[in-house]
């Protein structure tokens, strides 16, 4: 079986994000880059699928030279090989151009499985696994939070506001995953090492077949007008509980007209 | 006046509030049409969307477009977008809402943005991200513009009228029909308002301590008839269920209030609350960065404040 892991690195998701005042896209330089929590459970998800039933682990990035650093981590979790996507032009683009330039680099390598995190922490879109799954016209298995395969059809637990929906297909398909599907696995010394010497197909926009006029902020389908730093919330009322917290609580609630 | 596509989410036959929220900001941008997608429409139906000003409604009736998740709904809303031409489309915050607006997004090569908090009556639309911290402002710049609007953020306003209903058939293609919903299953109802849509929203974290402690949080909740959340620290050591995690991995909520009870609010916590309207704090521990953003904070031990708390509400309902 074949499988890619799409990742993305994202500011440490502890940091505070800003946007840069020149262009108004993610500053990626003001915070540590770490893998997007959610994809790790994709390369997990992938590694597990791997270990019961064979194949190839592919991770599959696109984003400036620094997420490397991300690519070695998911190859030190156990991942077979990388392609990994860097171009200046790549700067700025918004999902239709993310999940186009995705679509372009895993269409025609016969990939089985497309894994993903069902949201990145710094955008929030949720939306480019099923761009991508539309772009290449396989099936759509998005927020997973099971995934058994048998033979070639894959089953996933789609999970919805009122519980889960159980979701069937044949492969090829693409697969997001959210955090209650397993644990991942953190990367062992042994891995660290191996991952050092495991392959990574590095890739322009042109490598890739990739049209600049469909790449990057100034192709963006959308544009920010402008943004603003949100003042720190003025200071509201603390007190300490001197066994009437609960009422005092209560009376705010009241002036408030909860109760 | 512009036609405004609103796509109609519904549960066993009931109209979602989001919907008469999203209606209501429709009718800033133009004349709004609803969408309705998938088996039960009804007279009720019809009432409720007309209740806030959905002056037609195109009903693509039939289980085959709820069968296969996401796509069959793209191919309704591209048919109707290349049929009449609307000047927008309007769909909520939800997972599948915008999952539909992406893949709708390619097949009109349209742009689209997500979690819309408001929309002004020249497109442009009004975003709260990085856990609240930061406001933009954004437009579509090519094609039809989409929007996918946050549960919460207009007030339901009704302008009654009587909607058209007009009848539409899509054929599912080939490639939507790919993926296909065999069962679904239903958590155990609790009875609470759904956590994304609710007005107020009581949540547990770390402080609660264990699973029997969220018995207090659940008391409180239901004497404001809140929905219960819960922060990731809370889910993760399996005290309370993941589908009710509120944060950066979790659901995003906006509610009129929300009451947080021992969470410290790291901002994996504050991404997913932080633009709620006023916001409760009770943690023993007076550091707690939660109190930041506290309109009203305790410090004191939510076994004693909660519990105290609840009994007055009763004492004055």
């Amino acid at each position: 079986m074949k499988i890619a892991v799409c990742v993305k690195q994202v500011p440490d998701t502890w940091a505070e994000k800003k946007l840069r005042s020149d262009d108004s896209t993610l500053d990626r330089e003001a915070a540590d880059g770490v893998m997007n929590e959610l994809d790790e459970y994709a390369v997990e998800e992938a590694l597990k699928l791997q270990e019961a039933h064979g194949g190839e682990v592919t991770i599959v990035t696109m984003g400036p030279e620094r997420a490397g650093e991300t690519v070695r981590k998911a190859l030190s979790m156990g991942a077979d090989a990388a392609i990994h996507l860097v171009d200046d032009a790549l700067h700025g683009s918004d999902a239709l151009a993310t999940s186009y330039a995705l679509a372009t680099v895993l269409a025609g390598r016969d990939f089985d499985l497309i894994f993903f995190g069902s949201e990145s922490t710094d955008a929030r879109m949720s939306v480019v696994p099923a761009m991508v799954a539309e772009r290449l016209g396989v099936a759509q298995l998005t927020f997973a939070q099971k995934v058994d395969v048998d033979g070639t059809s894959v089953t996933i637990q789609r999970t919805t506001d009122y519980g889960f929906e159980t979701v069937e297909a044949s492969m090829p398909a693409v697969v997001s995953v959210v955090e209650k599907i397993n644990e991942p696995r953190y990367p062992s010394f042994k891995g660290i090492m191996a991952a050092k010497k495991k392959p990574v197909e590095t890739l322009s926009t042109s490598d890739a077949g990739l049209e600049g006029s469909q790449l990057g902020l100034s192709a963006a389908w959308t544009v920010v007008e402008d943004f603003a730093v949100r003042p720190p919330k003025a200071a509201g009322t603390i007190v300490t509980d001197d066994g009437d917290g609960g009422v005092k609580l209560a009376e705010f609630l009241a002036t408030q007209k909860f109760i | 006046m512009s036609e405004v596509l609103v796509v109609v989410e519904h549960a066993e036959g009931t109209v979602k509030k989001v919907t008469s929220e999203l209606l209501t900001l429709a009718r800033t941008l133009g004349e709004p049409s609803a969408v309705w997608i998938g088996p039960g429409y009804s007279d009720a139906a019809a009432a409720a969307l007309g209740e806030f000003g959905a002056a037609k409604v195109y009903v693509a009736e039939g289980a085959q477009y709820i069968d296969h998740p996401v796509a069959p709904r793209a191919e309704v809303l591209a048919s109707l977008v290349s049929e009449h031409s609307p000047s927008s489309v309007l769909i909520a915050s939800s997972a599948d809402g915008k999952e539909t607006a992406g893949r709708l997004a390619i097949k009109i090569n349209s742009g689209v943005i997500t979690d819309a908090i408001g929309i002004s009556a020249d497109g442009i639309a009004t975003q709260s991200v990085f856990g609240g911290s930061t406001v933009v402002h954004s437009k579509v710049i090519k094609g039809t513009p989409i929007f996918t609007v946050r549960p919460n953020s207009t007030p339901p306003m009704p302008a009654a009228t009587t909607p058209t209903r007009v009848d539409v058939t899509v054929p599912v293609s080939e490639v939507a029909m790919k993926a296909k919903v065999t069962g679904r299953t239903v958590a155990q109802k609790d009875g609470r308002p759904d956590l994304s849509e609710a007005a107020i929203v009581v949540s547990g974290g770390r402080g609660v301590g264990a699973a029997e402690g969220f018995a207090v949080i659940e008391a409180l909740a239901d004497s404001l008839g809140a929905a219960v959340g819960a922060s990731r620290a809370a889910t993760d050591a399996g005290w309370y269920p993941h589908q009710y995690q509120v944060g950066q991995t979790g659901k995003t909520v906006s509610p009129q209030l929300y009451v947080a009870n021992g969470i410290s609010g790291a901002i994996q916590h504050r991404a997913g609350m932080q633009t709620s309207k006023t916001i409760v704090v009770v943690n023993k521990d007076p550091e707690a960065p939660l109190f930041e953003l506290a309109d009203f904070g305790v410090v004191g031990d939510l076994f004693k404040v909660v519990p105290q708390l609840t009994e007055e509400i009763k004492k004055r309902a």
